[in-house]
């Protein structure tokens, strides 16, 4: 099994093509994906094509054999639930430069092909107190290192990693939503119908680091994007924010960045007084927030955008 | 002396045997029996379509399921409480109601079951429970305790029915040979010899001791399935003996009115006696007194603080959207059964069956209200979700499947009562011979 988790990654990171190398190498693992093309009979059409193989040699197959690699799971279940090693990633959430434009929310959704409806960013209006003066407040799952949802789930289907995300394994969950009541954050969703998503995405293997694809039944959210940060990309939410409002990186490295800045975590914390969200609770979130002062919009600019005014949002 | 004890034997084992479905057994059975498939009909779209044909929603994300199911839970109770509580104690005069108690506690604790399979959004992957089960989840525990209770439960109605089935062996005639056949078959090992009642008596005394912690575990974890969270009106210390105690009281309360049922339909007048319904009154009346102590002690403490995230879960229950359902709930449960059995007369077998009843609805409505208030008042704002999400009431598909739970647990107690004595006779034959002596 775990030799043919291996040569899986191999195929996709040298970006071959899967029917080629299979048949060049002859080492297609029985029982995977590419059997189907492997026992295919194909005409060899003549035109060659050069590639490069698993152990690094120039090879020439016939362009007749070329097959698209379906989607896979970048790592395998047992790798997903484990986690990047050495890295403990946290969040920053700037709440003086949010204005609810709510482009972290479309990237999401987007990324993770959510159903219509379904977000799992939520970008609340909040004010503390009667005196006090409103704000918005993007909120994701937080990420707990002591996560109540894991704690509850009956059957291992949500988990937290090495490296601190929280993630769900959808294609154990039985859909019994304790942790749903748990999240304090009420950050957790459920696909209550079948997801209104693509017949080439509900046929994807799932992965627990993309989420996709969302199957009926399970719960579903926040991901941190662990897929884009074992690529060493930010998640969707942060590239997509133009003010800069998420700021994501690894607490052992002590730095986070926006995309376009970088700060010292333990810096940025302690000069902004960063906090958690219920810290009371002891859940101890890997999600910080900035307090909104000195805000960069005003609170009424990002009403236009408020799903309450626009309920289609 | 012998002759006119043998002619008593007879009257008493006549008078008990289970009796075929006259018109009104066999109108209520069809009921009951075209309740259940509807039920039925309404989860076979659940189970097609997902649980996006219920009411339930992100916020609200658990809904009558599971207020049925702790409904459920809490009625099984009743099988530990008048069968072992009362043996252990040497109560006699609640003999006649053990079996009642018994069936109506196998009856619920089925239903139990079923209820949070049919709640699951992928129930084709219960076996996971098996297979990844992780003990530090509470679900875990809840699925281990009403196991063990079924089981318990079970044995707890079948031990005792090993002399009744003998005598139901000797009626052949009238049995049929199908379930003479299935007599046979659970029991005909069971021949009566002293030292098999020495055995049996000391299974019962064991099942009766085990039964009691038991129990109380299965409405504890129930209630902790709510308790281990941090939501308003759930993060309490109070929940487990509240559970409990509410537990007693609907189990009582349906042992009542299952009596008053039976003895009419029956003509048990003789067996279940004014008396005991005077007895059960004041029991009930003590649970019920009971149960408004655990929740005055629920609500008042947070009330007196009216901490920001608990006041506006609280407003709502005494003021806002749920205070109809939560004062006719109380009123329903607790306060007007109470007044009805404080006083004499309202301890006849009427007006206990009406409290019975009241305390059984009201019993209901409290599990709705345990439930679904909490969900609607999560400590960040309810936003950036669809507006239906903000409310709550069951489609049509939950009504129909909590009807249906509720149709089939009164089809299996009408089952069992149509196969078994509903009295046991070989306890009453003996108790009436010890009277005598």
């Amino acid at each position: 099994m775990e030799q043919e988790n291996n040569s899986r990654r191999d195929f996709l990171v040298t970006g071959l093509v899967a029917a080629a190398a299979s048949v060049v190498a002859g080492c297609a693992p029985k029982s995977n994906v590419f059997e189907a093309a492997a026992d295919e009979q194909v005409m060899p059409s003549g035109k060659k094509v050069k590639l490069l193989s698993v152990d690094g040699e120039v090879i020439e197959v016939d362009a007749a054999f070329l097959k698209p690699v379906p989607h896979m799971p970048p790592v395998s279940n047992s790798e997903a639930r484990i986690g990047i090693p050495g890295k403990k990633f946290v969040m920053v959430i700037d709440l003086s430069r949010c204005k609810n434009l709510k482009k972290c929310q479309a990237a999401c959704n987007h990324a993770h092909d959510l159903n219509p409806g379904e977000n799992w960013i939520k970008v609340d209006p909040m004010k503390n107190s009667e005196h006090s003066a409103p704000y918005w407040e993007p909120t994701t799952c937080m990420h707990c290192d002591d996560p109540p949802c894991v704690k509850v789930c009956p059957v291992d289907a949500t988990f937290k990693r090495q490296d601190g995300i929280v993630l769900i394994d959808s294609d154990r969950c039985i859909g019994c939503r304790f942790c749903m009541a748990a999240c304090p954050y009420s950050t957790r969703v459920f696909n209550w119908g079948a997801p209104q998503i693509s017949e080439e995405v509900a046929a994807q293997p799932y992965s627990c680091e993309t989420s996709i694809p969302q199957k009926k039944g399970t719960v579903g959210k926040c991901d941190f994007c662990a897929d884009m940060s074992r690529m060493g990309e930010l998640p969707h939410c942060v590239s997509a924010c133009p003010n800069g409002v998420y700021a994501f990186g690894d607490l052992n490295e002590d730095s986070v960045t926006n995309g376009a800045e970088t700060f010292r975590f333990s810096d940025l914390i302690r000069d902004k007084a960063g906090y958690r969200l219920m810290e009371d609770l002891g859940t101890k979130p890997s999600v910080y927030y900035l307090p909104p002062v000195n805000r960069n919009f005003p609170f009424e600019s990002g009403l236009e955008t408020d799903s309450l005014q626009n309920p289609k949002n | 002396m012998e002759n006119s004890d043998s002619i008593a034997n007879n009257k008493i084992i006549n008078d008990l045997l289970p009796q075929k479905f006259g018109k009104a057994g066999k109108i209520w059975t069809g009921v009951l029996v075209a309740i259940c498939l509807f039920g039925l009909y309404a989860y076979y779209r659940q189970l097609r379509y997902g649980l996006i044909v219920t009411s339930m929603r992100d916020y609200v994300s658990w809904g009558i399921y599971i207020s049925n199911f702790v409904f459920f839970v809490a009625i099984s109770l009743v099988g530990s409480l008048i069968t072992a509580v009362f043996r252990l104690a040497g109560v006699h005069w609640s003999t006649p109601l053990t079996r009642i108690a018994e069936m109506i506690a196998v009856a619920a604790i089925i239903f139990a079951s079923l209820i949070i399979i049919v709640d699951m959004g992928s129930p084709e992957r219960f076996y996971n429970l098996f297979i990844h089960g992780r003990l530090q989840s509470p679900i875990i525990w809840d699925v281990i305790v009403i196991t063990t209770y079924f089981f318990i439960s079970i044995l707890l109605l079948y031990f005792p029915l090993l002399p009744d089935i003998k005598i139901l062996l000797t009626f052949k005639e009238r049995s049929g040979p199908r379930l003479n056949k299935f007599y046979g078959y659970i029991g005909s090992f069971w021949k009566g010899l002293p030292e098999q009642y020495k055995l049996g008596d000391k299974a019962i005394n064991i099942l009766c001791i085990t039964i009691i912690p038991v129990a109380f575990t299965i409405h504890t974890v129930t209630s902790w399935l709510f308790a281990t969270t941090y939501r308003p009106g759930w993060d309490s210390t109070n929940f487990g003996a509240y559970f409990i105690a509410g537990a007693f009281l609907v189990g009582a309360g349906s042992v009542v009115v299952a009596m008053y049922v039976f003895r009419k339909a029956y003509h048990l007048e003789k067996y279940i006696t004014e008396d005991h319904f005077e007895k059960m009154g004041r029991i009930l009346v003590m649970l019920a007194m009971l149960y408004l102590y655990f929740n005055i002690n629920e609500f008042l403490t947070p009330f007196f603080k009216m901490k920001e995230s608990e006041a506006a879960y609280l407003n709502g229950l005494f003021t806002g959207d749920f205070s109809v359902v939560f004062w006719f709930a109380i009123l329903t449960g607790m306060i007007v059964p109470t007044i009805i059995l404080l006083f004499k007369k309202g301890r006849k077998p009427l007006p206990v069956m009406i409290a019975g009843i009241m305390v059984v609805i009201g019993a209901w409505f409290k599990r709705y209200l345990i439930v679904t208030p909490t969900l609607l008042h999560p400590f960040l704002p309810m936003h950036d979700v669809p507006a239906s999400y903000r409310h709550y009431f069951p489609s049509w598909e939950e009504w129909a499947i909590t009807f249906g739970s509720l149709a089939g647990v009164m089809l299996v107690i009408t089952i069992l009562a149509r196969i078994f004595p509903i009295i046991p006779i070989q306890e009453t034959i003996t108790e009436q011979h010890e009277i005598a002596e």
